[in-house]
């Protein structure tokens, strides 16, 4: 057998027996019995939200309510239909709305907050720490006043009204900055002083060195923000009906009473979906990857 | 004048040296400033103010604060209610965070991934929790309800959202299950970019079980996460306020459910009386920075 191959088979296995020496059998059953418990406490209410979605109204008003369903339906999701028809703004615009609003957003998030997180981690130079705690600070500041002189420089400025109302304070929030800065901290120094006796640019530091090695960190940014510009309703922001997105009109259908609980549960569901399958196709992708490399520090 | 010329020179030597770096945070700063900061500091400058956003602000000194801190006994009860929610659900929610990250990184592969989406999941839609509201409702049809009253535990329906001994413990359960949030998924992101070769010098070094490899191993290395973190659970478990007006009504029973935010909403979004909304921002923002100050000289003794 060729050498190589037999040292690799070893190192492989001798890898799997370290990762178990310190892993007792009784921790493993407490750690599968408290995540078993909790995770059934997490689930639950969606669960309930999902079965809800198909019930039939007479099964939703029933005495005692089950988790389960018994005669699955679709008449809330045809019900939707229904309702939807009789909007004077078509559904497709509702969702260019919302894919050019999360778009833009998101990747305006995770790509002007990783530049300008890069420089602030790893340097020091004239009012790096200045501009590092302002960002924290302002992590604390309720949003909700800040609604109103927002609302007027917007208007001084001619965005009120469009897609920018909603992208650009989301893109001038300091979570993504924060959260990205925290990663790069653990960048190793040498390897990005590696990069630049090789000859890279700061940029192409940045691009090649950083980011791949933050891959976690920036998957994690894009999932928040996604969620975050998905579940935005443009408040006062966008006026115009047209211009409104998913979120919006979906939110308008929930607060319709008591008689639309099964349509409620069948929009709840319909906005979870996107979402879950960002988080899924996005976490198998840093799962993946990272098995693989890891930043030494 | 020869000293203006030194600082002139001083100013060009610094923007030679690191103007890459101003250049790459420029594209986020400018932004920042105009949409986060500014706001920030208008809002800070109409907390000396009377505005009712119709006529233009008067400045009325320090009359706000005074008013809010030794005159308004409803802040007095939110503050109370808040501090307790927060003392309560900052360090739990802090904790699951972590413990249910770091017992989530033990497993394998795809029980990984699923285990990650089921705790994550209560945080993906931003109104998920008004579950709660069809499981707590107040009639027989409440889930809660009409199982408690089958077993004979209680024997008629409970009013759980407008009763004001149950509306704190509910609304502390309810932020607990939302709270395996940004920080569950940072700490899991922080995890995935461990250095494994440290785990297992560490399993070679005598590392005996998986507490002595938190302690020795995990912690120190991941502290930036875990400072980010305590940053966020400290901020979000004080600003809790749509929970509250949502599950349990505003304002809610006795002020039972009555937090700084929501008396922040009350005076801002209702009365209009935006001057003195800003003060219970500045005020809320003070606290939000105490708490984290002390919590960061905490973190930082670790390890």
């Amino acid at each position: 057998m060729n050498m190589k191959i037999f040292a690799f088979i070893k190192n492989k296995y001798n890898r799997r027996k370290f990762r178990r020496r310190n892993r007792s059998i009784g921790g493993d059953a407490i750690l599968i019995v408290v995540l078993g418990f909790f995770g059934i406490f997490s689930l639950f209410p969606l669960l309930y939200t999902l079965t809800s979605a198909f019930k039939p109204f007479s099964e939703i008003f029933m005495y005692p309510p089950k988790l389960t369903v018994e005669n699955p339906t679709l008449d809330n999701f045809l019900d939707l239909g229904t309702i939807i028809e009789d909007f004077t703004v078509p559904m497709s615009r509702y969702i260019f709305n919302t894919l050019v609003i999360t778009g833009l957003g998101t990747f305006g998030t995770v790509l002007l907050g990783s530049l300008a997180a890069y420089p602030l981690a790893k340097f020091e130079f004239p009012g790096s720490k200045v501009m590092s705690n302002i960002i924290v600070y302002a992590l604390m500041f309720s949003t909700s006043v800040t609604a109103i002189p927002n609302y007027l420089i917007m208007s001084s400025l001619h965005i009120v009204d469009t897609y920018w109302a909603v992208i650009l304070p989301a893109v001038g929030g300091t979570l993504g900055l924060y959260l990205m800065k925290n990663f790069m901290v653990q960048v190793p120094d040498d390897m990005i002083e590696a990069a630049k006796i090789d000859g890279s640019s700061e940029i192409g530091i940045f691009f090649k060195v950083v980011m791949p090695l933050c891959k976690p960190a920036w998957i994690t940014l894009i999932i928040l923000s996604f969620q975050q510009m998905w579940g935005t309703t443009g408040g006062v922001f966008i006026y115009s009906e047209e211009l409104k997105p998913l979120s919006y009109v979906l939110s308008q259908l929930v607060s319709g009473g008591i008689s639309r609980t099964g349509v409620a549960s069948a929009v709840s569901l319909l906005m979870l979906i996107v979402p879950i399958g960002v988080f899924v196709f996005s976490q198998s992708n840093v799962i993946e990857t990272m098995a693989t490399s890891g930043i030494k520090g | 004048m020869a000293a203006e010329k030194a600082y002139k020179e001083s100013f060009a030597v610094i923007w030679r040296k690191h103007k890459y770096k101003y250049l790459m945070i420029a594209p986020f700063g400018i932004i920042f400033i105009v949409f986060t900061l500014l706001p920030v500091l208008v809002a800070i400058a109409l907390s000396f103010t009377t505005f009712n956003m119709v006529e233009p602000p008067e400045a009325v000194g320090l009359d706000n604060y005074i008013k809010l801190i030794v005159y308004d006994p409803v802040f007095l009860t939110a503050t109370k209610n808040t501090l307790f929610f927060a003392i309560v659900t900052g360090p739990v929610s802090y904790m699951m965070c972590f413990l249910f990250a770091w017992m989530v990184n033990d497993l394998p592969r795809i029980p990984r991934a699923i285990m990650t989406l089921v705790f994550y999941a209560p945080s993906i839609s931003g109104n998920a929790y008004l579950v709660w509201k069809l499981l707590l409702s107040s009639d027989s049809y409440g889930w809660v309800n009409a199982w408690l009253l089958k077993f004979g535990v209680i024997r008629e329906a409970v009013t759980w959202l407008v009763t004001k001994e149950y509306i704190m413990p509910i609304l502390i359960i309810v932020q607990l299950w939302l709270s395996l949030g940004v920080s569950f998924l940072t700490f899991i992101a922080g995890f995935q970019s461990l250095d494994k070769s440290l785990l297992e010098a560490g399993s070679v070094e005598g590392i005996k079980n998986r507490w002595q490899e938190l302690w020795y191993i995990i912690l120190p290395s991941m502290k930036p996460q875990l400072m980010f973190g305590a940053v966020m659970q400290i901020t979000s478990s004080l600003s809790v306020s749509q929970l509250s007006m949502d599950l349990v009504g505003f304002p809610s029973v006795n002020y039972a459910g009555h937090t700084i935010l929501t008396h922040l909403h009350d005076f801002g979004n209702v009365r209009y009386e935006l001057g003195y909304a800003c003060t219970i921002a500045v005020i809320l923002f003070f606290v939000m920075l105490f708490c984290n100050i002390l919590v960061q000289k905490l973190l930082r003794k670790l390890g």
